[in-house]
């Protein structure tokens, strides 16, 4: 893999998570999409079909690559060998941005193919910017850490998460990725404002936007307990969060995640077209949030 | 068969294969565009659809206490036994034969 | 900014987590709690959950010949015991599964079923070929411009997505009858399966224990010539003209390298 490709940087406009299914409508018409994000580890084969489809898209499309399988927040080390496969995707593709997850899925050398929880103290805190330091030194780049969805919270944390990621963002240089539904699912399961969240989430470093569809649960007291299954239609709560959200933050690339259940490319697009339709009717001033600028 | 008429018989094989490799390519052209999803494996994001059910039973995770209980379309294919050469069916109805005493 | 712990709130490592998640028995550590802090009873179900559909998801993907010769429900089943037995060693969800093969032949519940084992064989080789190295084809032209002496001596560097199985079985035929509409019902009996990758799709084919034995020796470095007597070894009558098409049509010869 010789070839690397130009570089860009998302823009504030809809992006969606890629599916091969979609490839054909995608390379033909993509419009309201403007952007693509992949899964890393699909991407971690030798060669065959995936690689090729992405060559072709990464001529055509800024990609921002989300990794799932880091383990960032795992108690062990970071895996050197999974480390060198994401070194070896990013400089391939030089993606316009590269983000993980505030979790952690590897244990023992197990992976778990979920993400899981970790509390907030000051321990996990430093074992955190310790393993994203050694990722952005490893790719070189800054990257962006998602916030996790929250179906429990751990006695012994002693942070918020929006003041957690701040340190982490302030300590390591990284920027933020922002999952809106993410936030909506988690003060729903835990009981918070979400507005309260948003208002204390560091939003000058976020880089990216994330949208998704949840279902509905309930816990063992007959409480509603959502599920991050990506798997349906954003709702509107969560939109009009988005908007509530980017009214602060000023425009940012917004992500449409689908991942069970996956729709054809229509459906797909007009939820696309949704988050257009958000962006472009931002009130005209200036976004609440100081213009610091994200790491790119 | 002598030195001479080896090579006269690969050659004559190479020159069969390479007009039928010619003449008939093994698959239509199915390019990037075709998905190939079902052999791609995938690594995503989402939590497992909608229930907290899966991966909550208390039933013991014991190979010995796993029990077929449906037939796909082994039952449909009849193939003897390797080991004792006697016919016997893939049908599920065998299982209980084979389940240690 | 950070608040401070009262001296008895319970700490929960990762270890006594992953203890939890895998075994519906184990409580849920104390630690782990509500918006309430009262224990989080049915909501760490849910990772438990993720762990068990995504996997049994991810088996159902990897193996849906098996699933179908089974039917989805032993499918699930049997993807709950194997993904306790061996959950991923590795994030790239692409290669799980590599352990399913041994672990199908020793449960005693299947042993009426001898094949499955190799069909999940197949199964896993066509996923490898799938995501094997792309690697250019020779123009077959290469092959006629050598005299007759030279092609004796010459070995074939062969794609990475090459592969070649034999069972017992009639492991191809099973595979078709559940993945073509229409496809002829197994016949007892031996099969070698040669899978080539000509564009991005694998292809499985039958050839017969001569042919396999031909292109076994030109894996393992041989001649055409040596490889001829290896597979003239096993069927006198052996004739390389089908199983070279078949490495033709399949692009999976990439070089040619003098042996002589």
């Amino acid at each position: 893999m010789l070839q690397s490709f130009p570089n860009r940087s998302l823009p504030n406009a809809p992006g969606v998570g890629y599916k091969p299914q979609h490839f054909a409508e995608i390379m033909e018409q993509a419009e309201p999409v403007q952007w693509l994000e992949i899964h890393a580890e699909n991407y971690m084969g030798a060669g065959g079909r995936p690689l090729a489809q992405l060559r072709h898209l990464a001529e055509k499309f800024a990609i921002s690559v989300h990794g799932v399988g880091l383990s960032i927040g795992g108690e062990a080390p970071l895996d050197p060998e999974h480390l060198s496969r994401l070194k070896h995707l990013v400089s391939w593709l030089n993606p316009a941005s590269f983000s993980e997850h505030l979790a952690w899925s590897t244990h023992d050398g197990q992976f778990y193919n979920d993400l899981l929880p970790l509390p907030y103290t000051d321990e996990t805190l430093t074992r955190v910017c310790t393993h994203i330091d050694q990722l952005q030194e490893v790719i070189d780049r800054p990257m962006l850490l998602e916030n996790p969805s929250s179906y429990l919270a751990f006695a012994e944390s002693t942070w918020s998460e929006p003041d957690f990621l701040a340190e982490i963002s302030r300590r390591t240089d990284c920027g933020l990725l922002l999952d809106v539904n993410n936030v909506f699912v988690s003060a729903t399961n835990l009981a918070f404002s979400p507005q309260g969240y948003i208002d204390a989430f560091a939003l000058d470093r976020v880089g990216e936007i994330h949208l998704g569809g949840h279902d509905e649960d309930t816990d063992d007291q007959g409480r509603p307990l959502l599920i991050d299954s990506h798997g349906r239609e954003v709702v509107d709560p969560v939109w009009a969060l988005l908007d509530y959200t980017l009214e602060r933050a000023g425009p940012k690339p917004v992500l449409i995640e689908w991942d069970n259940d996956v729709p054809d490319w229509s459906t797909l697009a007009a939820e696309a077209e949704r988050a257009a339709f958000a962006l472009a009717n931002l009130p005209a001033q200036a976004p609440l949030a100081a213009a610091q600028q994200v790491p790119a | 068969m002598s030195k001479t008429s080896k090579s006269l018989a690969v050659a004559s094989a190479v020159a069969a294969a390479l007009t039928a490799a010619a003449t008939m390519p093994a698959a239509a052209g199915t390019k990037e565009k075709c998905y190939g999803v079902s052999l791609a494996g995938q690594n995503d994001c989402a939590a497992g659809p909608g229930t907290t059910c899966a991966g909550t039973s208390t039933v013991d995770y014991q190979g010995n206490a796993w029990t077929l209980v449906d037939a796909g379309t082994c039952a449909d294919i009849e193939l003897p036994d390797l080991a004792d050469g006697s016919k016997r069916t893939g049908s599920l109805d065998a299982q209980e034969r084979d389940l240690p005493a | 900014m950070s608040k401070q712990l009262k001296s008895h709130t319970p700490l929960v490592d990762q270890a006594q987590f992953i203890t939890a998640l895998m075994s519906a028995e184990t409580p849920v550590p104390e630690g782990l709690v509500d918006q309430d802090c009262l224990a989080a009873g049915r909501r760490f179900s849910v990772y438990r959950n993720n762990v068990a559909v995504s996997l049994t998801e991810a088996m159902h993907s990897a193996f849906p010949v098996v699933a179908k010769l089974l039917g989805n429900k032993n499918m699930d089943g049997l993807s709950g015991l194997f993904l306790r037995a061996h959950p991923p060693s590795s994030p790239l969800m692409m290669f799980y599964g590599a352990e399913f093969p041994a672990f199908l032949e020793g449960m005693p519940q299947l042993d009426h079923l001898g094949y499955l084992g190799d069909i999940a064989r197949l199964e896993l080789a066509l996923r490898h070929a799938y995501h094997a190295a792309d690697a250019s084809a020779i123009d077959p032209l290469k092959l006629a411009e050598l005299s007759e002496e030279a092609l004796l001596q010459t070995g074939l560097t062969l794609s990475p997505a090459l592969h070649l199985l034999r069972s017992p079985w009639p492991i191809q035929s099973i595979w078709r009858f559940n993945t073509i509409e229409g496809a002829d019902k197994p016949q007892a009996g031996a099969e070698a399966v040669l899978i080539t990758r000509p564009e991005f799709d694998p292809i499985p084919q039958v050839v017969s224990s001569a042919e396999a034995t031909w292109i076994e020796a030109l894996m393992q470095g041989a001649s055409i010539g040596q490889a001829l007597d290896q597979a003239r070894s096993t069927d006198t009558k052996f004739d390389l003209s089908s199983p070279l098409t078949l490495l033709l049509q399949g692009g999976a010869i990439t070089g040619l390298v003098n042996k002589g």
